[in-house]
């Protein structure tokens, strides 16, 4: 009886393979689509109670937004009286007649009508710098970069501001207004805040007593008040101190006054990508006779940079938002447009408002996540160092 | 600018893989009189005296903690001393910025954990410094840097990215880079401790070769064979002095104070 047990068992240790087993699909409920819904949906109770509430929620919001927006919309009309109910006798959905006939309002605020193909070409310059910068398979990337710091920034003040020497008649900021506004505040202090809050982020961590004491003061105070409070004190109380001749424009004292705050800011997330960044890539850098800007520019940043690129964006979308504050010192940005615009009398209808804020809910959304998106797939992309 | 030209003509006239360390200045490589450190209260480095002379190799071993890491990174100032006087081919570590540029540019370090540029790519690791530092067109650059990957026997690997390779082939990279910069002086600061045990001959082997090639270098290490194969010194260290300096036959065979005795003990087997 023993003996056959031990035989048994060397019988099932020995063990050789005869021929090999075929590739076979995998199980259908692992794969295809209903493979996907089981895995990113249905994988646990908690996952499938969510899927359930979100399509409620979905359900209900959906419908709504559809009827309001396309089914009870009113299309076409003059005044008022195309978006009221006593006068239409049906129920009315988001009024489009005021946002066509205000839409140049909405764009160009109060900017000459004359003048306003200026606008459009800045637009078109601006798009095509952006697309030259961030398109990688854009040719001359290199003169893309000359062209969107330096060309872009020059050629559209003049065209904006005007030069009479060229023929271009001077249009005072106070008419600018709207998206022209809101894009013209958000570029400036996306374009400033990063290379200044690097700056201010290396002060911060610098030996020097002197700089680091600056770079701390400042950032500590200027995250230490309200942007409303940075833009009532550019607007209103520099001309206090400034004789009015030399007291700068108030636009652009407004541009100012963002770029500093949302440099503190972007001081701040930098710094966060510093501090992650191995004490051995800073010898590793000195160690080959790298200079500390040398240091900096080719093995710290990059890599800080790409750990912070979700916080950079966060704060630039962020800024872009909060460029609707401008209104509070008396500028016309897009949403302030579509606000003077809700409660013009020619308009007056329950719906009026709710349409205009449906526009600036749209116009918004679609600049953040296009930022999102693009980020994401920067991230990806830098990635590529870190697979394995 | 003569000298790269001279590391050029090696590359391409002749294709032995091996190299010419660049001669000294002076006949010392590195002299350390006096040198003092304390982190805070703490004395780290005791009266160091050491002085090593051009070709010399040193392999520094003892107890963590013993001040060895420190002494060899005030060597190309990664850390300062606060007294005595540390002279690298005959200039003096001060304060002078420039004074520490010139003596980095001529010793190369490699590091326990490699300090690899993770976002560039292994190519890009060893041509950075002579493009940036020593002004050199980048195909020279990258010329220089194959043969040194060549030389450590990965050249297959160069335009891959550190983190896609194996740590001893990553150690090796380290020691291409350092080499790029066509050093007078090598630093090892303990090059094996990270490495899976079968990838520290890989990067032992590399550092023989450096070594039969004549170039300075200080070793901090616990490998033991290594030392009694390169080593013209052994310098043995203990809380921030040096307790004993000997050749390897001397040391290993005629321990003189009690506590060389004891590490010998606890780490020969």
């Amino acid at each position: 009886m023993t003996m056959a047990e031990g035989d048994l068992a060397v019988a099932n240790i020995k063990f050789v393979r005869s021929a090999t087993i075929d590739a076979r699909p995998p199980p259908l409920a692992m794969s295809g689509a209903l493979g996907w819904l089981r895995k990113n949906l249905l994988s646990t109770p908690f996952n499938i109670a969510l899927t359930i509430l979100i399509v409620l929620l979905l359900a209900w919001v959906i419908p709504g937004l559809a009827k309001f927006l396309l089914i009870d919309a009113v299309w076409t009309g003059t005044d008022r009286d195309a978006c009221r109910e006593i006068v239409q006798h049906r129920e009315i959905g988001a009024c489009w007649p005021f946002v066509w006939e205000r839409w140049a309002y909405f764009v160009y605020g109060s900017y000459p009508i004359s003048e306003r193909w200026r606008v459009d070409v800045f637009f078109t310059m601006l798009a095509i710098g952006v697309v030259w910068l961030l398109w990688l398979g854009a040719p001359r990337r290199d003169l893309g970069s000359v062209y969107f710091f330096l060309v872009l920034p020059i050629a559209s003040f003049i065209l904006l501001t005007g030069w009479t020497r060229i023929g271009l008649q001077p249009v005072d900021t106070v008419l600018w207004g709207g998206i022209l506004v809101t894009i013209v505040v958000a570029s400036v202090g996306i374009i400033c805040s990063l290379p200044f809050g690097i700056l201010l982020a290396l002060g911060r961590r610098s030996r020097m007593p002197a700089v680091r004491l600056f770079s701390v003061v400042f950032i500590e105070f200027v995250r230490g008040v309200p942007l409303v409070t940075v833009l009532f004190m550019a607007s209103v109380m520099l001309p206090l101190f400034v004789p009015e001749q030399y007291s700068p424009d108030k636009l652009v004292r407004a541009l100012v006054g963002i770029a500093l705050f949302a440099s503190a800011y972007m001081a701040e997330v930098v710094r966060a990508g510093l501090q992650a960044i191995p004490k051995g890539q800073f010898e590793g850098a000195m160690a080959v006779g790298l200079s500390y800007w040398q240091m900096m520019r080719l093995i710290i940043l990059p890599q800080a940079l790409k750990i912070t690129i979700p916080n950079i964006v966060n704060t630039y979308i962020g800024l872009f938002k909060d460029t609707t504050l401008v209104f509070i010192v008396g500028i016309f940005d897009f949403l302030h447009t579509v606000e003077v615009s809700r409660i013009d009398p020619k308009w007056a209808t329950p719906v009026t408002s709710t349409t205009g804020y449906a526009v600036a809910a749209m116009f918004y959304l679609v600049f953040c996540y296009a930022m999102s998106r693009y980020a994401r797939a920067t991230e990806a992309r830098l990635a590529m160092s870190d697979r394995r | 600018m003569r000298k790269e030209k001279g590391i050029v003509m090696a590359t391409t006239a002749n294709a032995a893989l091996h190299l010419k360390p660049t001669p000294l200045n002076t006949a010392m490589a590195v002299e350390l009189t006096g040198v003092n450190k304390w982190y805070g209260t703490f004395h780290v480095l005791r009266d160091i005296d050491l002085t090593v002379k051009g070709g010399e190799r040193i392999v520094i071993c003892g107890p963590s903690g013993s001040g060895k890491s420190t002494m060899i990174r005030c060597i190309n100032r990664l850390e300062e001393h606060q007294q005595g006087r540390i002279v690298i081919d005959g200039v003096e570590l001060t304060n002078d910025l420039k004074k520490i540029d010139e003596v980095r540019r001529d010793v190369g370090m490699v590091f326990q954990h490699f300090n690899l540029f993770p976002h560039l790519t292994v190519l890009e690791n060893c041509t950075l410094a002579p493009i940036w530092v020593r002004k050199m067109p980048k195909r020279e650059a990258d010329e220089i840097a194959q043969h040194y990957l060549k030389r450590v026997k990965i050249p297959e690997q160069a335009a891959k990215y550190p983190g896609q390779l194996s740590g001893g082939q990553q150690q090796r990279v380290a020691i291409a880079r350092a080499l790029c910069m066509n050093p007078k002086i090598m630093l090892f600061d303990e090059p094996t401790s990270a490495l899976d045990p079968e990838m520290v001959k890989e990067v032992l082997d590399t550092m023989v070769g450096l070594a039969e090639d004549g170039m300075t270098m200080l070793v901090v290490s616990h490998e033991m064979g290594f030392a009694r194969q390169v080593a013209n010194r052994i310098v043995f260290m203990d809380s921030g002095q040096i307790i004993e300096a000997n050749t390897p036959e001397e040391f290993f065979h005629h321990p003189q104070h009690e506590r060389t005795k004891l590490f010998l003990s606890q780490i020969l087997h």
